[in-house]
């Protein structure tokens, strides 16, 4: 009995050896970025160069933009990566961030069922279209997880002139969920939904949804990047994250970004200041 | 139904292929869950021995609790230990957060409570038998605790595989403390989630499928073992 | 090692409930002889044994040993239906002498002598689970005889038996007498009790009414209980 004690001890022991990160070793920043982001694929293609030219790894976690932040002011990440700036602004008023860069954009578009209850289809004005669906009372779904989409989305609503808490209703469906999750839900529902290009291009269980709207510049979706401030957190990785930041704004950088396609179509368009 | 029978054929065909990313995914899971399992039974079954043999004042009470934990909810105990990881937490410093430590710790915790509650009934139903016997020896009550805990060995085995079923099918957890980062922390249950949410249905049931294969074979394993050792110790 | 005897019980009650089960009870029981506890059902016999083993603890009055209060080890019990642990016979053996601290080494021989002493040395390396209820009876007593013992308490050894395994545990409980171990037993079969008993102690509900020589007892009962008792009892011989 005791031979055997003494070998699951030693079993045990050596398990847990094998769950400690021996990832230590290697040099690796933490990049707090959102779910579209990340579920775009871009990482996946960009990341893969810059550890290339850098030796340096990237772990994101993706996350909604609020959360993404959130983590960063607890001092969970090196780096933010995302797309939203009047948040990305409070940020670094706040002291959490050293300097806010732009990167690149991508749009958002409007998806909705191909009968279009609300007939927005074709439009170019989105603040017009969001009118129209909210006078037909037609099914629309929101992420309502402090998501930059969703600021993207509360905006919009705004400029059309319409106060949400007013209008709000059983049309008016509020997910709480990441974009795919709420993509799943706006095609069961039929209803109409804002997203982003990269996310509807992945996505896979469209249903009937089609893109009905779509151009407007104020669609436009902005990213930027940001050093969480090592004076507030001084175990933040200044050095490499500030390598990650110089990259993905350099020449090489944004070529690598425009190069990302899905389908033959560019998803993510660089516009770094030099 | 479609899909159903689709998502099969391309879980049998990632299992033959031993598709490269998978199986790196796969073993992060096995490693993972096995480790924390490792860990709760040294903890738990221990615990749940001595609670079986010993009378103290508040018994009932933690008796109540244990039992009332075997169901916490994943995403709570991840909560927890992300707060407890965080660095703006207590255990900031140690920079576990978003590593596959950090997923061990949180599983840990999930499952302890689960594995002590369950030998803690195996003990007691044992106890009752051997109580006076064992005290007419001399055993101590920590003595006869260990005692049963071999004795039972087999029963206990369920109680083992109660927690790695548990474990290796959570998302809540290893979600919220491991980021489901790339290549880092991502495991099986979280990369379903990730699938499903990218609107990849057929991918995530083909993997769920995997993931319930793995469960299987890792009980079957334990079966065998279980038959080998009956018939070697009676 | 010094002698545990007299075990001296003073006014020993247990009333976990109120109603006492063991009243007043106030025995001197010295070593050169065998002991056995005699009443009907419920009268109280098993519960006095175990407060004298020290299973369980009295509700008031005195238990010495040798005028010592503290309890001492080298006492062991038999129980009606032996408990056996899920592993080898011999093993069951080595845990008995493995809770007195023997070592590792001598623990085995001493098993492997115990097991040869009550006839079981052929099925040392069986399953104790799988023996018959005989075997298991006799391996208990080689678990507890192999711990050397001044006293053993034998609480109804062969109820759960027939009477061929009866018959050999009783052979076996008579060897351990001729080693020099004094014996207490409780039985509800006269027969066995004519058979082993030096002396007899009459339990009438929690009471000792009779404690007197076996063969004074078994003549010429001095207690109309213990009378009842006899003749209300079929003599098993």
């Amino acid at each position: 009995m005791d031979l055997i004690r003494r070998r699951l001890l030693a079993a045990l022991v050596g398990l847990a050896l094998l769950a400690s990160p021996a990832l230590a070793q290697e040099k690796f920043i933490v990049v707090a970025s959102t779910t579209s982001t990340e579920q775009s694929g871009l990482f996946g293609h960009i990341l893969p160069a810059f550890e290339k030219a850098t030796g340096i790894k990237v772990r994101v976690v993706a996350l909604g933009t609020g959360q993404a932040l959130d983590t960063a002011r607890r001092g969970d990440a090196d780096v933010v990566f995302v797309h939203d700036k009047v948040a990305e602004e409070k940020f670094i008023a706040e002291g959490f961030g050293v300097e806010r860069k732009e990167v690149m954009y991508n749009d958002f578009i409007l998806v909705g069922p191909k009968d279009d209850p609300a007939k927005v289809a074709g439009g170019k004005d989105i603040t017009e279209a969001l009118k129209k669906i909210e006078a037909a009372k037609a099914p629309f779904v929101s992420r309502g997880d402090k998501s930059g989409t969703h600021a993207a989305e509360l905006r919009l609503w705004k400029e059309a002139g319409i106060d949400l808490d007013k209008v709000k209703g059983p049309w008016y469906r509020d997910t709480g969920s990441g974009m795919g999750p709420a993509l799943n839900t706006a095609a069961s529902m039929n209803a109409y939904i804002i997203a982003d290009r990269g996310t509807w291009l992945s996505f896979k269980n469209r249903a009937n949804l089609t893109v009905v709207v779509e151009g407007d510049t104020r669609l436009f979706n902005q990213y930027g990047v940001i050093l969480v401030n090592p004076a507030k957190h001084s175990h933040v990785k200044k050095d490499l994250g500030q390598a990650f930041i110089d990259w993905v704004v350099s020449a090489d950088g944004q070529k690598t970004i425009a190069e990302y396609r899905i389908d033959g179509q560019q998803l993510f368009f660089p516009n770094a200041k030099r | 139904m479609g899909t159903f029978t689709e998502s099969l054929s391309t879980a049998a065909g990632l299992i033959a292929t031993a598709d490269a990313k998978l199986a790196s995914i796969v073993g992060l899971s096995l490693q993972v869950s096995l480790t924390a399992v490792a860990f709760a039974a040294t903890i738990g079954l221990p615990l749940g021995a001595v609670m079986a043999v010993k009378r103290f004042p508040g018994r009932q009470a933690i008796i109540v609790v244990l039992n009332g934990f075997m169901g916490l909810p994943s995403v709570v105990v991840g909560l927890l230990v992300y707060l407890l990881l965080s660095r703006a937490g207590p255990l900031g410093p140690y920079g576990l957060l978003f590593t596959p430590t950090a997923m061990v710790i949180a599983q840990t915790m999930l499952i302890t409570p689960l594995m002590a509650a369950l030998t803690r009934q195996v003990i007691e139903d044992a106890w009752r038998e051997y109580e006076e016997q064992l005290r007419s020896l001399g055993a101590t009550p920590w003595r006869a605790a260990l005692t049963l805990l071999w004795d039972t060995r087999f029963s206990l085995v369920v109680a083992v595989l109660a927690g790695f079923g548990r474990a290796a099918a959570e998302v809540g957890a290893v979600m919220i403390v491991g980021g489901n980062i790339d290549g880092v922390t991502r495991v099986m249950t979280t990369t379903i989630a990730l699938e499903t949410s990218k609107g990849d249905l057929p991918l995530a049931l083909a993997l769920g499928f995997v993931l319930v294969a793995l469960i299987l074979s890792v009980n079957m394993v334990a079966q065998l073992i279980r038959l080998w050792a009956v018939r070697r110790y009676g | 090692m010094s002698s545990v005897f007299p075990l001296v019980l003073e006014q020993i009650c247990f009333a976990p409930s109120g109603q006492p089960i063991v009243d007043r009870v106030c025995l001197a029981i010295d070593g050169r002889v065998r002991t056995v506890i005699l009443g009907a059902n419920g009268a109280g016999k098993s519960v006095l044994m175990r407060l004298m083993h020290g299973l369980l603890t009295p509700s008031s009055g005195r238990i010495t040993w040798c005028g010592r209060e503290q309890r001492p080890r080298a006492q062991a019990m038999v129980f009606q239906r032996p408990v056996m642990l899920h592993t080898s016979a011999l093993r069951n053996v080595a845990y008995g002498l493995k809770l007195a601290g023997v070592p590792a080494g001598e623990r085995m021989n001493r098993a492997a002598v115990a097991l040869e002493r009550v006839g079981l040395a052929p099925i040392a390396g069986r399953s104790a689970r799988v023996l018959s209820g005989g075997e298991q009876q006799r391996l208990a007593l080689a678990r507890a005889w192999a711990l050397d013992p001044q006293i053993l308490f034998l609480d109804e050894p062969t109820a759960s038996l027939d009477p061929g395994a009866a018959k050999e545990v009783e052979s076996v409980i008579r060897e351990i007498v001729a080693s020099g171990c004094k014996i207490v037993m409780t039985t509800h079969n006269l027969g066995q009790a004519k058979r082993l008993a030096d002396e007899i102690v009459f339990l009438d509900r929690g009471r000792v009414v009779e404690y007197t020589p076996a063969n004074v007892f078994f003549r010429n009962p001095r207690s109309a209980e213990a009378d009842a008792f006899m003749k209300g009892e079929l003599p098993w011989t």
